[in-house]
């Protein structure tokens, strides 16, 4: 399924750290995309409305709001940083004219309002039209204030803060289907909150054992289920996915059903268990499947089967052979995160030098693209790209040495309706879409 | 309200800085109280901010009743049919709240707008109006015409006892005992009962809670209506009834989630008044003695702290059979709270069932918690015989509780002889001044002598406590000289207790113009100043035998009392 694109480039300048996207997420409707990064920021993206008169330019992304959601903190107890970085942003379903989303970093979840403002108040008594306050004696007379049309402003609010619930670095988040609660999931718990109450969560998973000594695994990821209220997966460092039932029991610790591919006993190796580890696991829009990401590939589940994967795709299996590197400059532990299209027909998620994966699930077909300023111009189709492993190199392919490993695309999403997808290079946001025919 | 936007209407129009900054204005408005408060608040129902929205939808529901019948369909009406289409769920989960009260006073037409209306948000999209829509549903059907709850209303509430959120779900149980209130027997058995049923049977635990809790509820409206007809109906027809609602609450009985266990057995007690006395027997016994053999302690204890009902109907001797072995079980826990908590329910339990089944069954469980190993248990103990003392009387205590408690004072523990000083120290007020004199002080004065000292200093605490109950006779002659021998004492910790306790006795002698002795020796030789600089050396035994009242030692005594008198506190 080759993607005819045209790439939108939004961000400019000099790479600092602080830049870094940590995380992409669109909203429901698709018109708005939100993006954090590690200095605490959120950038959300409005899509134009789509303008009759230029049929070959549809809606693009324009910056609509910027704000700070996060501050780097000190946890005096225990003398360590909390960083800023924001790891998920999660828009909730609309239900006025503003937007809400929750945006966490390691240690506190916050509910932004992001509301638009286009009428303010003049003729105050009090104060002067410049904000300085005014002399009480002067005032002979009382006005009413008066509602003045003014130019579009776009406010962000914070107006939950959930904080202080989670001891360990919080790694998901997952709005549930009643619209009412939402779960937080660190390495070792997973908390359930309700969207007025900040002063109090309940725990409904919990792995940590007695003894920290015999910790073997982390949780790595949880959602809920799109339609199911009350069903939500976990995934762990070991390569399981456990499904839990919030009705049939108040904690959930004993698991409904246990995901897990036998492994096979040919391609064990020292890192086996470090590649099985599940950076990201997503329910399809339609419920009934599953997919999670571990190092080297994408796994579909079929929730009603548990032994196995419906399907698997390699996506850079020619790394296989130099996970001895890998680990060596710790790109081994990279997460790597995954997503459906709208449809659930096709499922994408990144790697390294820029290159991004999707992958067909009806035709069977994969590509790889490159998100680059390099490598495509505005407008044009990004051209597929070939990782060759050995043997003789073609033109235009890319020998697996010649891999930057440092640019790496761990974050991208899927516009819930139509063929557009938002890729995070590091600093750099692309976005890509499908040409109209 | 010049140039205000107009309701509901533009971003901007009612947010402002906050939404909470609206609250105090929703307030005022609600003071206001005319036609032209109707837009703001209409707007202000559509806000985000919950506590904002409730308020104007409060503030709505008061004007309405001020409105004439033609002013409500002219002007209240139209503003809850725009809420009630309103683009964002805030608004329509606001007009929920409004339909009940427009309702009763509304034209036929205009009535059954409303009702299709309440119809299409109970199957709103969103869970949010669909749970704002369950939680009003009992509210409106109280206002409808019993044939439009037959045909409207109840199918309503079958479909929201069916929704796939669990917390709709949830809230459908509640309005069914709205509901049940207003439907017939008949009606009730056919139309609510089978959706209770498959609520108690859900998946969710949160939902067969809701069941638990609401149970009784719905059994009293069932009953009462049955009550109506007692003398109209047979007598199987009543019997039918209890019967299928003791089933219902025969499979929450054995649900396997021990938080609705919990919650039916607090509230299953209560029906024994409802049902009377046969049908409690029949069908409620079985289901409490199902509950006390529980593996959940919270279960039984929830049963045994609700006996006092079932003791009215049935009295207590039905059960006593399996209430003993019940509550043997609990005193015996390995758990140190449970046996608290079955302590604590002891005085009530003793109280109902009466002194001679408690002397004759449970008196030993009582005396076997004061020798317990968990000092909680044994002071928790100690408290339960007071309370016992109180309310079976001192003869009774003489005869039965005070001879065990003394008889520990010999023990080889010392720990249990020092509950026999925590005993009496507890019992000596409720038992009145013959008995503590002439039975306790004896004991506690001989276990002055005592061995190990934390036994001689608590003999000081003790007699500082029995000491306001005692004449002055007894203070004079029998407890002073302890004291002061005590006072003596080569640990530190019982002469500090003793002193202490005999400068109270002593104030108390005063306050009687007691003579005191003088002495006219002006130094005090051999007493030790230094005695608290001196390391106390644990479980120290100071080896003294029993107290031998020599001449040296009467002097020591008299210049003890010297010394100690001017210092005394005035």
């Amino acid at each position: 399924m080759p993607v005819n694109t045209k790439r939108q480039d939004t961000w400019k300048g000099i790479v600092q750290r602080s830049d870094i996207i940590s995380t992409v997420e669109f909203n429901y409707s698709g018109d708005l995309l939100a993006t954090g990064d590690k200095g605490g920021r959120v950038v959300i993206f409005q899509r134009e409305q789509e303008n009759k008169g230029r049929t070959h330019s549809r809606g693009e992304y324009n910056v609509y709001s910027t704000f700070q959601s996060h501050e780097p903190e000190f946890d005096y107890l225990k003398s360590l940083e909390i960083e800023e970085k924001i790891n998920k942003i999660r828009w909730l379903p609309q239900q006025n004219a503003a937007h809400f989303l929750l945006s966490t970093n390691d240690k506190t979840i916050k509910l932004w309002k992001i509301s638009e403002r286009d009428k303010r108040a003049e003729g105050y008594n009090l104060k002067d039209e410049d904000g300085r306050l005014r002399d009480p004696f002067r005032i002979t007379a009382l006005r009413v204030p008066i509602l003045k049309p003014m130019d579009l402003m776009v406010e962000a609010s914070p107006r939950r803060i959930f904080a202080n619930a989670h001891t360990y670095h919080i790694n998901s988040i997952s709005v549930n289907s009643d619209h009412e609660t939402y779960l937080s999931a660190d390495d070792l718990r997973i908390n359930l909150w309700h969207l007025e109450i900040t002063d109090r969560s309940f725990n409904i998973v919990d792995i940590k054992p007695a003894n920290m000594e015999e910790l073997t695994e982390v949780i790595t990821a949880a959602e809920f289920h799109p339609h199911q209220c009350n069903v939500l997966v976990y995934s762990s460092s070991k390569g399981t996915i456990r499904l839990c039932d919030m009705r049939s029991s108040a904690l959930c610790d004993r698991h409904a059903k246990f995901f897990e591919e036998p492994e096979d006993p040919s391609s064990r190796s020292f890192f086996s268990e470090i590649i099985s580890s599940i950076s990201d696991v997503k329910f399809s829009h339609s419920g009934r499947y599953m997919m999670t990401r571990d190092y080297l590939s994408v796994k579909v589940w079929d929730l009603n089967m548990e032994g196995r994967p419906v399907e698997t795709h390699q996506v850079h299996e020619y790394l296989r052979s130099k996970l001895c590197s890998l680990y060596e400059n710790d790109c081994i532990f990279d997460k790597f995160e995954c997503c459906w299209n709208g449809s659930d027909s096709a499922i994408m998620t990144g790697s390294y030098n820029n290159f991004f994966r999707m992958f067909d699930r009806n035709t069977r077909r994969d590509v790889t693209l490159e998100a680059s300023r390099e490598n495509s111009k505005p407008r044009a189709c990004l051209k597929p790209r070939k990782v060759c492993t050995g043997g003789k190199r073609k033109k235009d392919e890319i020998s697996v040495d010649s891999l930057d490993f440092n640019k790496k695309i761990l974050h991208t999403a899927w516009h819930p309706m139509e063929s557009i997808i938002a890729v995070a290079a590091t600093n750099n946001l692309y976005i890509f879409q499908d040409k109209i025919n | 309200m010049a140039g205000a936007a107009g309701p509901g209407a533009g971003p901007g129009a009612a947010g402002g800085d906050g939404d909470d900054s609206l609250y105090p204005i929703a307030v005022l408005i609600d003071e206001l109280r005319n036609e032209d408060v109707q837009p703001p608040l209409e707007s202000l129902a559509t806000v985000e901010e919950t506590v904002v929205r409730d308020k104007a939808v409060e503030s709505l529901r008061q004007i309405s009743q001020e409105h004439t019948p033609v002013a409500l369909e002219a002007h209240f009406v139209p503003l809850v049919k725009r809420l009630a289409s309103g683009d964002w769920f805030t608004s329509r989960t606001s007009a929920c709240g409004l339909f009940s009260v427009c309702y009763p006073r509304a034209s036929n037409a205009v009535k059954a707008e409303i009702r299709q209306h309440f119809r299409s948000l109970c199957s709103d999209d969103t869970p949010m109006v669909r749970r704002a829509a369950a939680s009003k549903l009992g509210e409106f059907a109280k206002v409808l015409e019993l044939d439009s709850v037959k045909t409207e209303i109840v199918p309503l509430f079958t479909n929201l006892a069916s929704d796939e959120q669990d917390s709709v779900r949830l809230l459908a149980v509640e309005a069914c005992v709205s509901i049940a209130q207003l439907l017939s027997q008949d009606d009730l058995e056919a139309l609510v009962m089978p959706t209770l049923r498959q609520a108690a049977e859900d998946k969710s635990w949160r939902v067969r809670y809701m069941v638990a809790d609401k149970f009784s509820e719905v059994k009293c409206i069932g009953i009462s209506g049955i009550e109506n007809l007692k003398g109209i109906c047979p007598a199987d027809f009543l019997l039918d009834t209890t019967i299928n609602l003791s089933i219902l609450g025969l499979e929450l009985v054995s649900d396997t989630n021990q938080h609705v266990k919990s919650a039916l057995a607090s509230v299953i007690m209560g029906l024994s008044t409802i049902l009377g006395k046969e049908n409690t027997i029949e069908h409620l016994l079985p289901l409490f003695l199902a509950q006390l053999k529980d593996e959940c302690p919270e279960v039984r204890l929830n049963i045994i702290s609700n006996l006092d009902c079932v003791n009215e109907v049935i009295g207590i001797r039905q059960l006593s059979q399996s209430l003993l072995p019940a509550i043997v079980e609990l005193a015996e826990d390995a758990k140190w709270r449970v046996r608290l908590a079955i302590i604590e329910y002891m005085p009530l339990l003793a109280g109902q069932l009466g002194v001679e089944f408690f002397d004759e069954k449970l008196n030993s469980l009582c005396m076997a918690w004061l020798v317990d190993h968990v000092y909680a248990i044994r002071e928790a103990a100690t408290n339960n015989l007071m309370k016992l003392v109180q309310k079976f009387g001192t003869e009774w205590a003489q005869n039965t509780i005070v001879p065990r408690v003394l008889v520990m004072a010999n023990d080889p523990n010392y720990l249990h002889r020092m509950t026999t000083l925590f005993c009496i120290n507890a019992l000596s007020e409720a038992c009145g001044k013959e008995i503590t004199t002439k039975q306790m002080l004896p004991i506690v004065l001989k276990m002055a002598g005592d061995q190990v000292a934390n036994v001689r200093f608590n003999v000081a605490k003790s007699l500082q406590k029995i000491g306001p109950i005692l004449d002055t006779n007894a203070l004079q002659g029998e407890v002073k000289p302890v004291l002061q021998k005590l006072g003596q004492d080569e640990d530190m910790d019982v002469k500090y207790f003793a002193q202490e306790a005999i400068s109270v006795v002593a104030q108390r002698l005063r306050k009687l113009d007691f003579p005191v002795k003088d002495s006219e020796e002006p130094s005090i030789p051999g007493v030790d100043k230094n005695l608290f600089l001196r390391p106390r050396v644990p479980g120290e035994n100071t080896g003294k035998g029993p107290h031998v009242n020599t001449r040296d030692t009467l002097a020591q005594l008299e210049t003890a009392e010297l010394m100690h008198f001017p210092q005394s506190r005035e």
